[in-house]
């Protein structure tokens, strides 16, 4: 299982939000700008990679449960979308590297652990 | 079915109202977020929860997009989740246009933000049991969703 916290550290994530509940784990990641689309193909437990950097993107993650919303290209949030992120709980995380490399090193730490963990099994 | 089952199974166990503020991006999802809330509270499962809570933001959305405001009523029946949506907006002027999926009215800004990609009453539809769309232009859109409890 991979948490939060590692990817924040492998992927030199920074953290906008909600430090303190990165203990969570990630079962995926979803890469999208359409909120409709997000709503329809996301599953909880996922980070949400996006550009959207707008209030509303707090409460799509908080209603489809993910696990964190991951702003990419340098994206900064909003001070409203701060605020709704930490109401809802929903730790925002941000990267100068565009959506299609954080997806592409998120997805080989997903599966490197997930190899890892099929090697060893606890 | 005896007529008493019908008629008991009309009267909600549960029924509550929300007003939605149009034009608020900033509050849009809140009342989506409390009825999600509240189904989790009485411990409905977690899949229609999520087939519900899709339905709501997609409707909540579209009040706050496209009508000056509305309100969602959930109705927690013994065999299903009922969602009533009202607007006094614009109306809709052709409802088998509006079900295809891509088709929007969005302006330019809304579309910019990530809104209006043509999905959300398909995605409701998707999502629902039974789906229930009437509109009157210039006087508002009423929409019906339920989602069987199983």
């Amino acid at each position: 299982m991979t948490m939060l916290k590692q990817i924040i550290g492998s992927l030199e994530l920074k953290v906008f939000c909600c430090k303190e509940l990165t203990e969570r784990p990630v079962v995926g990641g979803y890469c999208g700008d359409l909120l409709s689309d997000v709503m329809a193909n996301t599953r909880a437990g996922e980070i949400w990679i996006t550009i959207q950097a707008h209030p509303n993107i707090a409460a799509v993650a908080s209603l489809k449960e993910l696990t964190a919303i991951l702003l990419a290209n340098g994206r900064e949030p909003l001070p409203e979308t701060l605020q709704k992120a930490e109401a809802e709980k929903i730790p925002l995380l941000g990267s100068p590297l565009s959506a299609f490399e954080l997806a592409f090193r998120l997805n080989r730490l997903l599966a490197t652990n997930a190899n890892r963990a099929e090697a060893h099994p606890s | 079915m005896r007529p008493d089952d019908r008629q008991s199974d009309r009267v909600p166990l549960l029924k509550q109202r929300w007003e939605v503020q149009g034009g608020n991006f900033i509050t849009a999802g809140n009342v989506s977020t409390k009825i999600k809330d509240l189904l989790k509270e009485i411990q409905i499962s977690p899949d229609l929860i999520r087939r519900l809570a899709i339905c709501c933001y997609e409707a909540e959305m579209n009040i706050v997009m496209y009508a000056g405001k509305g309100s969602m009523t959930l109705e927690i029946h013994s065999s299903e989740l009922v969602l009533i949506v009202e607007d006094q907006g614009q109306g809709i002027p052709d409802i088998n246009l509006a079900m295809q999926e891509g088709w929007s009215t969005a302006t330019e800004a809304m579309r910019e933000k990530g809104f209006g990609a043509g999905m959300g009453l398909p995605n409701i539809k998707r999502n629902a049991d039974k789906f229930d769309l009437t509109s009157k232009l210039g006087q508002g859109t009423t929409l019906r969703v339920s989602i069987t409890l199983t």
